[in-house]
């Protein structure tokens, strides 16, 4: 019986061809993480003094002098913050909600489309938005404006996270408590919350990430300064738009301590990465698997 | 709303309302609906209220001159009150078309490597790689694109273009530099492929396994069961899938910014310079307040990008949500 | 007795677990074999190790040899589709593919090129469609949809799909559970036609449908083979207590 493989057939060539051209997309994609990170830790570290993290721009930093970036390090982290809390204090009754009283109903349906088009609303517009709104109501460029717009920025994210886990919850724990005499509220604020505290940690963390990444939101919001903020009312500086603004610079030695400042910023973000990974590992154990 | 009905017939079947502790905490409860109701309604008014306060700050524009001369006109003098959008929104399609053609091959080919072939080791080694894809900011991709691609273009694929691909359409060199649609696609390119990977791979998952059996067992490969049986059942969340990178192709603002070289001219190759509308809403927020109609040509600028991202996903999402409703359910 | 698929020291884990034990058995040519026992004893796992359904599963590690016609299937240089081409599967639910009734039919002979022209495919569509007792009711509306047939109508198209690329050796993985008494009926008596032509290895867990099967018997309890044998054997005089007591419906 003819059973022996003739790897000629066009069909198993066709299968070898197209295995292999879809392992090296994978690859390439894969690979491609590491060319970035290459490309920024190669530049960028020759670049990283200590100063740099240190000290906020001396007079003649933009032109190469002394100083670093200390007042974008802390402005981003101050915005990110805001905006990470403020987004969790709505997004966490919205999963709430979405899981204890909408479920999968229609109404469900229509929060999430909503959430998922938000998501998909490009940070320029949220900062043209929040802009025309600071207009109207008088409001100058501040970190408060910053951390409302970074809010709106990382709402959808965060709702979208949480949902995903939170929706995974098994169905017989919920009941079990409904049944015990619970209210949904209480289901809500004591079960979900704990048995998803992995999820909705992560899913918090993944915004902050995204929060402190983001440049076009707080290019009109937040503003740019020199000092360290001290006040909510006050612009700020942040990481991306230092990246951005060093970029442009005509001086190469500004130009440097751009690829720096964009490794500092490429440092926190895969740390706030791995940090979540970490802390839902750990967390994951006082969970009902 | 509904939701209120448990509640009652929690009271009435139980009839325990005389026990001290139960009714402040329905009471609780029916207060607690209340607000999580109207923080959830957020969400659907936030998009409501974006879109109106940009027609808001947009309207005296769309106000002094039709809508055609703005969509389709070519010139871009603010100071002379000349405000053709024309360049700034071919810039966007070309950059967005190229990106979304550079990714989607090879990100279709993964995904379907992921869902289909990979062990689970492979799998659970890239998962995290493409979150990390997916977590590094847009302005490091900026960064990324200027010190590899823009080079590589500018040293490589350009004088590879123009030495082979002289006479083609949409090919020809033009200018000397490395800042060009196709820089900023590439770049644009990675950065939506985590989404589109994604996205694709949880659209096969939810082919059930009984259908690929049934092709394998009368003997096809693989690689013909994906073809004639898995494809097929996949195709239009194929395309939500690649609407919705486009989507985000479109509105991505600092990393396009930095390598495509924000030239305001009508593109005629992808080795051209472009000038995309995030682009020009990034660069000309500082001065657009002393000339007038300026910042209200803007806000227009924002308003196109948004009604146009608001079609894309909403027709994307709502494929998506149809599909991918079998898993969830 | 003709020997058709002989199986030796097969041992088949499922990540650690084992799924079955040393497996010493030989499937008789052209007729029908049905492999009984409670459920997860390997019965299933066993069937699908003769078309090499097994490695479908991540974590799968399979020792042994399946020898079908002499040739161990599981060897390196065999090509794995030309063994599933040889050795077809009758699913536990019918499976038909989305496409229309026509397109199940030549599905598989597509694939492997079987016919010259359309007239041809269309003649093989015809000649498996009756096979399959199918004709009558489907021959007028071969282009619509399989997934509108009755589930019964189902699994009958997937037997005139398998049939269709020209097996040897039917499997079948309790074909007739998911189906209503008539339908079933209806399964059995094709089997049965069918068993002048191949060679058919059942899988069933109701012990009736054996007795109306069988020409050969295996009995399977833990992932062992605990007995043998031709049925009429089996049936009366059962050699092991285990089987005598499976017979006897203790468990």
């Amino acid at each position: 019986m003819g059973m022996k493989k003739n790897y000629w057939r066009r069909r198993h060539l066709m299968e070898l061809f197209m295995k292999t051209l879809m392992r090296i997309s994978l690859v390439g994609a894969a690979a491609s993480l590491g060319l970035i990170l290459w490309t920024v830790v190669a530049r960028g570290l020759p670049a990283l003094t200590w100063d740099m993290v240190t000290q906020s721009p001396k007079g003649g930093f933009y032109m190469g002098k002394e100083g670093g970036v200390l007042n974008a390090i802390i402005g981003s982290l101050y915005l990110a913050l805001g905006g990470t809390l403020l987004a969790m204090l709505f997004s966490l009754p919205i999963a709430l909600y979405l899981k204890t009283y909408l479920g999968s109903s229609k109404w469900g349906q229509y929060v999430r489309l909503s959430l998922d088009v938000l998501w998909g609303i490009p940070s320029i517009v949220y900062g043209a938005f929040g802009f025309t709104i600071m207009i109207a109501i008088g409001m100058r460029a501040s970190l408060l404006a910053g951390i409302i717009v970074l809010a709106l920025v990382e709402l959808p994210i965060m709702v979208r996270a949480m949902d995903e886990v939170i929706r995974r919850m098994p169905a017989d724990l919920e009941q079990a408590a409904l049944a015990l005499g619970s209210t949904r509220f209480e289901v809500a604020m004591r079960v979900v919350t704990r048995q998803m505290l992995p999820g909705i940690v992560t899913a918090i963390l993944l915004a902050f990430g995204r929060g402190i990444g983001d440049a076009a939101s707080v290019l009109f919001t937040a503003g740019y300064t020199d000092r360290i903020v001290t006040s909510l009312m006050r612009p700020t500086a942040s990481l991306p738009l230092a990246v951005f603004f060093q970029l442009g610079s005509p001086f190469p030695e500004v130009q440097q301590r751009g690829y720096a400042s964009a490794l500092i910023l490429t440092i926190i973000v895969l740390a706030v990465s791995f940090g979540s990974r970490w802390l839902a590992s750990r967390l994951n154990k006082y969970t009902i698997k | 709303m509904s939701q209120s009905e448990p509640i009652l017939t929690l009271e009435n079947t139980e009839g325990r309302t005389t026990r001290p502790s139960v009714a402040p905490r329905i009471r609780q409860d029916q207060r607690a609906q209340r607000i999580f109701f109207v923080i959830t309604l957020l969400p659907v008014f936030l998009i409501v209220v974006v879109t109106i306060a940009l027609l808001v700050r947009a309207w005296p524009i769309l106000q002094a001159f039709p809508l055609t001369d703005l969509l389709f006109g070519t010139v871009w003098k603010p100071s002379e009150k000349m405000f053709g959008f024309g360049p700034f929104i071919l810039g966007t399609l070309w950059v967005t078309v190229v990106g979304v053609g550079v990714a989607v091959p090879p990100c279709l080919l993964a995904a379907i490597y992921l869902a289909e072939y990979a062990h689970a080791s492979t799998r659970s080694f890239t998962k995290p790689v493409l979150d990390l894809l997916a977590a590094i900011p847009p302005v490091v991709y900026g960064v990324w694109g200027l010190l590899a691609i823009v080079p590589f273009v500018e040293d490589v694929l350009a004088p590879l273009a123009k030495r082979w691909l002289g006479g083609v359409p949409f090919l020809a060199v033009n200018q000397p530099t490395g800042f060009s649609i196709l820089a900023g696609g590439i770049v644009l390119a990675v950065m939506i492929a985590p989404l589109v990977i994604s996205v694709v791979y949880e659209i096969f998952l939810t082919v059930p396994n009984d259908l690929r059996h049934a092709s394998l067992a009368v003997g096809s490969t693989q690689w013909q069961t994906i073809r004639n049986v898995v494809l097929p059942q996949v195709t239009p969340g194929i395309v939500a899938a690649v609407v919705l990178g486009a989507s985000r192709a479109f509105g991505e603002t600092i990393a396009v910014l930095i390598v495509v070289g924000n030239v305001p001219q009508v593109p005629t190759s992808i080795f051209d310079s472009a000038y995309p509308l995030p682009a020009l809403i990034a660069n000309n927020y500082g001065d657009m307040m002393s000339i007038p109609l300026y910042d209200s040509a803007l806000m227009g600028a924002a308003l196109v990008l948004l009604v146009v991202i608001l079609i894309f996903n909403i027709l994307s999402t709502l494929v998506l949500q149809r599909m991918l409703r079998r898993k969830w359910a | 007795m003709d020997t058709h698929i002989q199986v030796k020291n097969l041992n088949v884990y499922y990540g650690k677990q084992q799924a079955l034990k040393n497996v010493n058995i030989e499937i008789p040519k052209k007729q029908i074999t049905v492999i009984m026992g409670p459920s997860g004893c390997g019965k299933t796992t066993l069937l699908k190790s003769f078309n090499r359904f097994l490695e479908l599963t991540d974590g799968t590690q399979i020792t042994g040899e399946v020898l079908v016609d002499g040739q161990n299937i599981y060897d390196r240089e065999v090509d794995v589709t030309e063994v599933r081409k040889t050795v077809g599967l009758l699913a536990q639910r019918p499976s038909p593919l989305p496409m229309s009734i026509y397109d199940n039919v030549v599905y598989g002979m597509h694939i492997h090129k079987m016919k010259k022209d359309r007239k041809e495919y269309k003649a093989a569509v015809r000649h498996y469609l009756e096979i399959a007792g199918l004709w009558d009711e489907v021959g007028k509306r071969l282009h619509d949809p399989a997934t509108g047939l009755s589930i019964g109508q189902q699994q009958r198209l997937c037997l005139a799909r398998g049939l269709a690329v020209e097996p040897e050796i039917i499997l079948g993985d309790e074909p007739t559970s998911a189906l209503d008494p008539i339908s079933s009926q209806n399964i059995e008596a094709r089997l049965l036609d069918l068993k002048q032509q191949y060679t058919t290895v059942i899988v069933t867990h109701t012990l009736r449908q054996a007795k109306r099967l069988a020409d050969h018997v295996i009995y399977m309890y833990m992932g062992e083979v605990i007995e043998a044998g031709p049925a009429k054997e089996v049936f009366t005089n059962p050699k092991h207590e285990r089987t005598r007591q499976y017979l006897e419906g203790l468990f």
